[in-house]
């Protein structure tokens, strides 16, 4: 046993993939101690925040500021408003207006906006514009306006007994605040979803729930499947008629029909992970009894059991202690094997809406669902389903990479 | 050929049996779940219509349909009746189309879609796992992980990565829809361009899919062949590496004929979740309609004609594996 076990992590592909699940098991483990939000808890209004930093505007005003003097800053600012689109448009105003191409640069800011403060007449006419463009540019410089502001913004009150607006303080240019001093701030380091769930919280749970449904369905496939294989292997005769005849039938009746079929009428209010991981488990056991069987048929007339038939023990017994420990490495196979492909036939299953009913638990397969439900590849909201495809990508490569490891290790010839 | 024959009666008689079954499955198991099936449909009725005509009517009618007052059996020959005629009910969310209008259209999106791209993956991944066995070196390093993590991709993820770089980046095709919202099926050259420019992402997310599996399988198939003991003897023999060659792909693509009837179920599933990621009006998305209408009947002619598709499939398969493999004829002679 023990020499098995150094041998299994002798391999190279083995051991890379039991290191990202191990990985991603330990995050799914360690995350929620450190991280105690509720991963179903709605934080944002609207939907879809982009990843980043929120920083509580009303506490930043308030805490402590610094003041730095930073040379590029005012050229960052007006960057950050003034959009490429924007600035092109400049460009062709100011060539139009008679400055040479060549000594506008529109990267450079500080140059452009000299430029075009100079130079900007609202009441130019240039020849062949027409009176939509005259007015964006005049949007344009109007906007230019604030930008250029030298000056801070002022804060102001309600005062409660004359009802008007009493300046409080002065926000200056170059004022800055230490986040660590905000009282409020939030990570969103995957922004939210749909209903405006923290991202990675959710996806930190969903991994640990499809997990589950894996082990669960995997579990239950490789339960029948052995039960199954060993009856029909060993005691054969009537027995293996039988339990071959609904193999076969069930290699050709398609899986996931009878998944569908059976999900649907189950119905949404009853459907949780852990029947959608029974019912997964219970329509795909097929492989896993025609595999043992085959294995099996070929150990019963081995000597070793002989032998034991002779001494008198029990089918139990000889199946237990002669027949199990030389197929227990494909079983451990067809198990790993059986929980990926568990966990993706969730997801599956999550797309077509048949999923676990969604405000109780958070599958990898719900979280894609709810994605594509809001087009969120559509808009461009990467964050909503791109983590997602990567971690069910991950369970399932981590996993196939352990089976083909165990699978070189127990069957030299396939080792390169 | 007598054997041959023995061999194709012998797939006809399960090809049937499983027909039979499947058929079974589909009428017995949403009888099966606990209520009464009219009762709950009703009552999901209440959210999926406002009708309350049409509410009454389809009541009457799958009061009939169904015959739930009489016995299991009685039930299931007057199901069994409907279905032989193509009659399948009205659709719930629908109504008042019938679900065999509904589904008559979406069949030959799905059989146009998914039987080329399985066949085209099938072949392309073939090809690149056998020349990855014999070419080994830098092509195997590059192409075995590629494939390995390809076909543990889910088919729905490599469908949303297509969609997002071919369509929603690169905007070099449209990324939902079987043709253009704009259009009306017709046999125009504007229409038929568009179904083309519609089929490319689901075609080739399908055809992606079904190359990793097959060339992994094939690859290791290849190379178990290569170091068999007649490959050593005919080089000994002085033969060509060519016509070696030749025999080794032909002995290992017999496997990948019966690994393609295998895994056909899976693919179609594959490719069903596939077209729902594209709003492809095929079978795949009908389903979702019906899924998220409540609309049983629906669901269950939808099944029930995607198992008929996956049997024959497999069938089809099964039967040219006889005609390729002589071993099969030998077996069966005995």
């Amino acid at each position: 046993m023990k020499h098995t076990i150094q041998q299994v992590f002798h391999s190279g592909k083995f051991v890379v993939g039991f290191f990202i699940f191990l990985a991603l098991l330990l995050i799914v483990i360690v995350y929620p101690l450190i991280i105690t939000d509720s991963p179903l808890q709605i934080i944002s209004q609207g939907t879809f925040f982009e990843p980043g930093i929120y920083v509580s505007v009303y506490d930043s005003i308030g805490s402590p500021t610094y003041t730095l003097n930073l040379v590029d800053a005012a050229a960052k600012r007006i960057a950050s408003k003034l959009s490429n689109d924007d600035r092109l448009a400049m460009k062709d105003w100011l060539v139009a207006d008679g400055i040479p191409e060549s000594q506008i640069d529109i990267n450079n800011i500080k140059q452009l906006l000299d430029q075009w403060v100079n130079n900007y007449d609202p009441t130019k006419d240039i020849e062949g514009m027409t009176n939509a463009k005259r007015q964006y540019y005049a949007r344009v410089n109007t906007s230019l306006k604030g930008i250029l502001s030298t000056e801070g913004a002022a804060i102001a009150a309600i005062n409660p007994q004359t009802g008007a607006l009493e300046q409080t303080g002065v926000v200056k240019l170059s004022d800055y605040v230490n986040i660590s001093k905000v009282a409020n701030v939030r990570v969103l380091p995957l922004g939210t979803d749909n209903f405006g769930r923290d991202v990675l919280t959710e996806l930190v749970r969903a991994t640990g729930v499809s997990l589950e449904i894996g082990f669960v369905a995997g579990i239950i496939a490789t339960l029948i499947g052995l039960t199954l294989g060993l009856l029909a292997g060993y005691i054969g005769g009537f027995m293996d008629d039988v339990i071959m005849f609904i193999t076969n039938l069930f290699t050709v009746i398609p899986g996931f029909v009878l998944l569908i079929l059976i999900s649907f009428s189950i119905g949404q209010d009853k459907r949780g992970a852990v029947t959608i991981a029974v019912v997964i488990g219970f329509t795909s056991w097929v492989w896993t009894a025609r595999a043992v069987r085959s294995q099996v048929i070929s150990l019963r007339n081995r000597d070793h059991v002989n032998l034991s038939k002779l001494s008198g023990h029990s089918i139990v017994h000889i199946i237990l202690a002669d027949i199990l420990p030389y197929i227990a490495s494909y079983v451990v196979m067809a198990l790993i094997l059986q929980i990926s492909s568990g966990i993706l036939a969730e997801a599956s299953l999550s797309i077509l809406g048949l999923g676990p009913r969604t405000t109780e638990v958070m599958t990898l397969g719900l979280m894609m669902n709810w994605a594509m439900i809001y087009q969120a590849q559509i808009l461009g909201k990467w964050w909503a389903y791109f983590p997602v495809l990567v971690t069910i990508a991950l369970v399932t490569f981590s996993m196939n990479l352990m089976n083909t490891g165990l699978d070189q290790v127990f069957n030299p010839a396939l080792r390169d | 050929m007598k054997g041959y024959r023995k061999y194709f009666l012998n797939k006809v008689g399960w090809l049937l049996i499983t027909f039979v079954f499947a058929f079974v499955l589909n009428f017995i198991l949403p009888r099966l779940m606990p209520g009464d099936p009219v009762a709950a449909i009703v009552s999901r009725l209440a959210q999926g219509m406002s009708n309350t005509t049409g509410v009454q009517k389809i009541y009457q009618q799958y009061a009939d349909l169904f015959g739930t007052n009489k016995p299991m059996i009685e039930q299931f020959f007057i199901y069994m009746k409907n279905v032989v005629r193509g009659d399948f009910g009205f659709s719930f969310s629908q109504y008042p189309r019938t679900v065999a209008d509904t589904l008559k259209s979406a069949i030959w999106w799905t059989i146009c879609l998914q039987f080329p791209a399985i066949i085209v993956g099938w072949l392309i991944g073939n090809t690149l796992g056998a020349l990855a066995a014999y070419l080994k070196g830098g092509f195997d390093k590059v192409l075995m992980p590629v494939s390995i993590f390809v076909s543990n991709f889910p088919a729905f993820g490599m469908a949303v990565i297509f969609m997002v770089i071919f369509g929603v980046t690169l905007r070099w095709f449209p990324t939902s829809g079987g043709y253009g919202f704009d259009l009306i099926p017709n046999l125009s050259w504007g229409f038929i361009w568009s179904v083309i420019v519609h089929y490319q992402l689901p075609f080739w997310s399908i055809v992606t899919i079904a190359i990793g599996g097959q060339a992994i399988g094939m690859r290791s198939m290849s190379i178990y062949e290569l170091n068999a003991d007649y490959v050593k003897y005919s080089r000994f023999m002085g033969i060509k590496d060519r016509k070696i060659v030749g025999y080794v792909f032909r002995n290992a693509m017999l496997p990948q004929v019966t690994g393609l009837a295998l895994s056909v179920g899976t693919m179609v599933f594959g490719a069903l979740v596939a077209e729902i990621i594209f709003s492809y009006p095929g079978l795949g998305t009908t389903l979702l309609n019906g899924v998220m209408g409540q609309d049983y009947p629906l669901i269950s002619a939808s099944t029930l004609i995607i198992t008929v598709m996956v049997l024959s499939a497999n069938f089809i398969i099964e039967i040219l594996y006889g005609i390729i493999d002589p071993r099969i004829k030998a077996s069966q002679a005995d």
